[in-house]
Parts: structure tokens; C-alpha cells; sequence
């Protein structure tokens, strides 16, 4: 195990290396580049510009400045925001709560629903449920995450009045309960397309587990069809969603993004779209390279935790 | 492969078997119709309405659905929303059709490269795809977004600088398994060059799964565009998008719910239908099921 760990490892830092490059790309498409903040202030002559972007050391060579740039990374200096003068790490850390809160609550949502809805129709294979799962599925990933949550408003906010349509809490209370009450829609509009994901592929975990010669010897053995199924099938079928789970993170941060945005929901999705607004980039360059950073972070979490619980790996 | 053996052999290429599969395939068909019938009224549709998209009428603003003769009602300034729709329609599938294009172009000659070359050029390639997948999308896009001047052709660009890894790793792992088959072994006896190889040899036979991967593209390119316009930085007003027609229907969501319902079930009807049909490729083509 610890050979995989170490070629795991390097792997990750391979791909950080690459998602650097990428990012620091990025940041010098944006006009002005580093010096965008600058550029509309009437106070800066040319003169003044040539001299901040010597003392910046802009001048340098690209690839220069590309390992200057990735070593302040590195050393947590991720420079400071154009808007507070913060500095871009503090200020992401001040979103981390409530972005974290609203995927943690989605996953556990989405896991639960789509792992009874993948075992069910595969247990229940070409029945009306199974159909109208893949057809569901299907519609879920063609919704757009921000049409779901206004619907959602309209019906349960606006006509039946029975959740908040947006915030995180009520100011003056921030009880639990306030928090559950303000996290509950956007949790599920977030968990929606992912439910539709988890679901297909426990579908197809389950039915790959289900053929296995050891779910013959189980029932051959006369082990109940309960017990095969929830310890037999479901324990091996769910081995490979821990993968999944890691891969999805992306596409969970990239639907936080639009369910923030329309829930008003004070998390990273939310500083990123504001940030953009005020051309703040160094907060939407920090919080590019965090989301990279978290997934490559995630996906490696995530077969560690695999390689530990699956002896077979374990053994190789 | 076999299928494209298959759709060779009848006599016409309706009654080869991937036809009768996809056509058996009766979401798939549902799926086709209703793109079909959705590209006609945005083609067609603008001339026979009796309301120009940009045409203002102040004095009914905000009129519901099937009010007079506005079918879909109007927006804040009083402009007919079918009319918008249909226009937004337009763009939205333009937009949509060739970032498409784009991605499986860049995607399908990454993917041929690596898979066919191996070592460290497909190391190289396929970390870049790795990398890029590392980014949650939406950000990705709107940095790039807010960079550049979104301009239509520009963000159809953008869209396809986020969409094409999906198909590089498809077509990698295809080209890979094709390339130990015998006719590729037999072309490189003929002397056959390279490229000749990779783009006239195998690339044919990998045609089914980039098939598929392209239906499905166009399905995320239409939502990746409503994101961004949605969130104000993609096809800017005047010109309407399906995505940018709910930009603001929020806060009239109490008085005016049909400015975001509409919009809102276009897009979920052109995506679905583009997924369905995806679906039924897939079955008739016999694709791997890998992805969902």
C-alpha cells in the first residue's frame, strides 16, 4: 500500500502542477493582468504604471514570474483583495463554513436518495420503477440548477410560505433550527443533479455486484436474500462511489456556485460571482486555484479511503 | 468495430440495424421530435409572430401568457416573450451547436494523439485533460468569461476550452484498445503513414462513441451557456439568450413568474431532448456505458 500512496501522491502533485499553469494563464488573459486594478484609476499616468509594474516585477520573463507567482502560493502569500485589502486566503476562510455546510448537507441528501434509488432499480431491473428512474434521471441532469431553486421559491416561499427564500439565517435569530429551516431548499436543489448521478451508477455498482460468483456461493450457502443484498451487493457495490464522490467535487463546488447565487447563500459561489462583479481578481484567481486544490485534495482522500477499506487493494 | 460493418452491409442505411435500434429506441424518438419541432419555430418562427423581439410597447408591460396577442406574455419593458424566446432560441442553439463542434474537434485530435502516440506525449495530454477537469466548471468559465470580451463567437469558444476533455478521454481509451487490432498492425506493414493511421484507419472506427459524446455536448454547452448568461456574464442584451431572458426574472418572481418559467423550460426541453437522443445512440451504437 504505501507504493500506491507514494505514486498517488506524486500524481497529485503532478496535476497541481499543471492546474498552476492553467490558472497562471488565466490570470494573465484577464486585460491588465495583475495590474487590472489599475488600469481605470485616473490618478496612474503611464509613467506611474511602468514603474509599479517594475516594482512588481512584471517586466520579467513570463516564466519567471509564472515560479515566482506559484512559490508565493506555495508559501500561503495568495496576495490580498482588491476590495477589503484582506488577505485572499482570510477572506476565502470566511466562506468556507457556509459553502461547506450546503455540500455536506446535499451529499449526505444526495447519497442517501441516489443509493436507494440505484439499489431499488437495480433489484427491480425493467420494472415501471427502474423506467421511470432512467427517464428521471435523465430529465434531472437536463434542469438548470438556478431554474430548479426560482421554481422552488416561487412554490414554497412565495405560494405556500413554508421555507425562506434565501440567507443563511435569520438575523436576530441564527438559532439550529433557523439555520435547517434556511438550508433545507437550497440543500435539495443543489442534490438534485446529483441524485440523478449517483442513482444510474449504484445502478449499474449493484447489478455488476449482483453477478459475482460470491453472491452465488452467499445465496448457495442459504444466506437470506435480505442479507445478501445489504451486506453481499451493497457493500461492494458502494466501494466504487467513494471514487465517485471525490470526482463529483467539481460539479458539486460548480453547483454551489448557482445555488449561492440564487439563494443568496453567503458562501464561496457567492464571493466568486461578487468578486467578478468588482473585478477583484485576486480573490477570483484564489478561489480558482482553491477549487482545483480541493478536488485534486478530495480525489486523493478519496481512494486512500478506498485503498483502505478494500483488502483487495491492500494486498496489491 | 462491428456496427460500422453493420451499417454497411443492407442495402440502404434506414434499414441497417443502428437504425432500427435507435429507432426502437422510442425516447430517443421523443427526443429527436422535440428538437426537431423546437429548431423549426426558432427558425421559422420570428416571421409568422406579430411582435418583433426588441419591440417595445411600455403600455403592456408585464402582461401574463395569452394575453391579446402575446401568446407568452411580456418582460419588464413590455417586449413579447414568444417572439424573445424564439430569437434567444436561435442563439442559444447556435451557441450550443458549435461549441460542440469545437470541443469534439480539440477533443478527438487530443484523443487520437495520446491513445495512439503513448508515452510522455499522451502523459503531457492527458495530465492537461486531468487538469482541467480539476476546476470546477463554472468557475473556469466565468473567469475566462469575465476576461474576455463575451462576445457570441467568444463564448462559444470558452465554452468549448471547458468542454472538451469529457471527449479527449473517450476517444483516448478508444483509439488505445484500437490500436492493437490487426488492420492497424496490417496498415503499418503497408507502410501507411502516421497520420494516415490515426485519422483515416482508426478514427473511422471510433466514430460510434464520438457519436454519442457529441449528442451529449451539445446538451452541457446549451446549460453551460444558461449558467453563465443566467449569472450575467455570458451573451449580453439586447441579444436575447435563453440563459440571459432569466437574468432579473427574480425579483419579479412574485408579480411575474412566467419570466422565469419559460425561458427556464425551453432550456430543460432542448437539453433533455439532446439527452435522450444521446441515450438512444448510444443503445444502437453499442457504446460502453461508462458515463451516465
Amino acid at each position: 500500500m504505501p507504493a500506491f500512496l507514494l505514486k498517488r501522491l506524486i500524481q497529485s502533485i503532478v496535476l497541481l502542477v499543471i492546474v498552476s499553469i492553467i490558472g497562471f494563464t488565466v490570470l494573465n488573459l484577464i486585460p491588465g493582468g495583475p495590474m487590472a486594478q489599475y488600469a481605470l484609476d485616473p490618478g496612474m499616468t503611464e509613467a506611474d504604471k511602468a514603474r509599479l509594474a517594475e516594482q512588481l516585477g512584471l517586466n520579467r520573463p513570463l516564466l519567471v514570474q509564472y515560479f515566482d507567482w506559484a512559490w508565493r502560493l506555495l508559501q500561503g502569500d495568495w496576495g490580498t483583495s482588491f476590495r477589503d485589502g484582506n488577505p485572499v486566503l482570510a477572506v476565502i476562510g470566511r466562506h468556507i463554513f457556509a459553502t461547506f455546510l450546503l455540500m455536506g448537507s446535499s451529499t449526505v441528501i444526495a447519497i442517501a436518495i441516489g443509493t436507494w434509488i440505484g439499489i431499488r432499480g437495480a433489484t427491480h431491473r425493467y420494472s415501471l420503477f427502474d423506467y421511470a428512474a432512467t427517464v428521471g434521471a435523465m430529465v434531472a441532469l437536463s434542469i438548470p440548477t438556478f431554474w430548479f431553486g426560482l421554481i422552488g421559491i416561487y412554490v414554497f416561499s412565495l405560494k405556500l410560505g413554508w421555507l425562506p427564500a434565501g440567507n443563511m439565517y435569520t438575523i436576530g435569530d441564527a438559532s439550529v433550527l433557523d439555520y435547517l429551516h434556511h438550508l433545507i431548499m437550497p440543500s435539495v436543489v443543489l442534490a438534485l443533479v446529483h441524485i440523478a448521478i449517483w442513482s444510474r451508477y449504484m445502478r449499474t455498482a449493484t447489478l455488476d455486484a449482483i453477478s459475482q460468483e460470491f453472491v452465488k456461493t452467499a445465496r448457495a450457502k442459504g444466506v437470506s436474500e435480505r442479507r445478501v443484498l445489504m451486506k453481499h451487493v451493497v457493500g461492494n457495490a458502494l466501494l466504487p462511489m467513494i471514487t465517485l464522490a471525490g470526482v463529483q467535487l467539481p460539479s458539486i463546488l460548480t453547483g454551489a456556485l448557482v445555488t449561492e447565487t440564487v439563494f443568496t447563500w453567503p458562501g464561496m459561489g457567492r464571493l466568486f460571482l461578487d468578486s467578478l462583479g468588482y473585478s477583484d481578481y485576486p480573490v477570483v484567481m484564489g478561489l480558482l486555484m482553491f477549487s482545483a486544490i480541493l478536488t485534486i485534495a478530495g480525489n486523493l482522500i478519496a481512494d486512500i479511503v478506498v485503498a483502505v477499506v478494500d483488502p483487495r487493494i491492500r494486498l496489491a | 468495430m462491428t456496427t460500422l460493418a453493420a451499417t454497411q452491409s443492407p442495402s440502404r442505411w434506414w434499414q441497417s440495424r443502428v437504425m432500427r435500434r435507435f429507432l426502437s429506441h422510442r425516447l430517443a424518438l421523443l427526443g429527436l421530435l422535440m428538437i426537431s419541432l423546437l429548431t423549426l419555430a426558432c427558425v421559422v418562427g420570428p416571421y409568422l409572430l406579430p411582435y418583433d423581439s426588441l419591440y417595445i410597447d411600455l403600455r403592456a408591460r408585464f402582461s401574463p401568457p395569452l394575453s391579446g396577442d402575446h401568446y407568452l406574455g411580456t418582460d419588464p419593458l413590455g417586449r413579447d416573450i414568444a417572439a424573445r424566446l424564439l430569437m434567444a432560441g436561435r442563439i442559444s442553439l447556435l451557441v450550443g451547436f458549435f461549441a460542440m463542434v469545437l470541443s469534439i474537434l480539440v477533443g478527438t485530435l487530443v484523443g487520437v494523439i495520446a491513445g495512439y502516440r503513448g508515452g510522455w506525449i499522451s502523459a503531457v495530454l492527458m495530465r492537461t485533460v486531468d487538469g482541467f477537469l480539476s476546476y470546477p466548471t463554472i468557475f473556469l468559465l466565468l473567469a475566462l468569461a469575465a476576461a474576455l470580451k463575451p462576445s457570441p463567437v467568444m463564448i462559444t469558444v470558452i465554452i468549448a476550452v471547458t468542454s472538451w476533455m469529457e471527449v479527449a478521454r473517450i476517444v483516448e481509451a478508444e483509439v488505445r484498445s484500437l490500436k492493437e487490432r490487426e488492420f492497424v498492425l496490417a496498415g503499418r506493414m503497408l507502410g501507411l503513414g502516421r497520420s494516415h493511421i490515426m485519422f483515416r484507419e482508426i478514427l473511422p472506427n471510433a466514430m460510434g462513441p464520438i457519436i454519442v459524446a457529441a449528442t451529449l455536448t451539445v446538451a452541457r454547452a446549451i446549460l453551460l451557456e444558461a449558467y453563465i448568461s443566467f449569472l450575467g456574464f455570458g451573451i449580453q442584451p439586447p441579444l436575447p439568450s435563453w440563459g440571459n431572458m432569466l437574468n432579473g426574472a427574480q425579483q419579479y418572481l412574485a408579480t411575474a413568474p412566467w419570466l422565469a418559467i419559460i425561458p427556464g423550460a425551453a432550456i430543460t426541453i432542448a437539453v433533455s431532448s439532446f439527452n435522450f437522443i444521446g441515450d438512444g445512440l448510444r443503445d444502437a451504437l453499442d457504446v460502453r456505458n461508462d458515463n451516465i
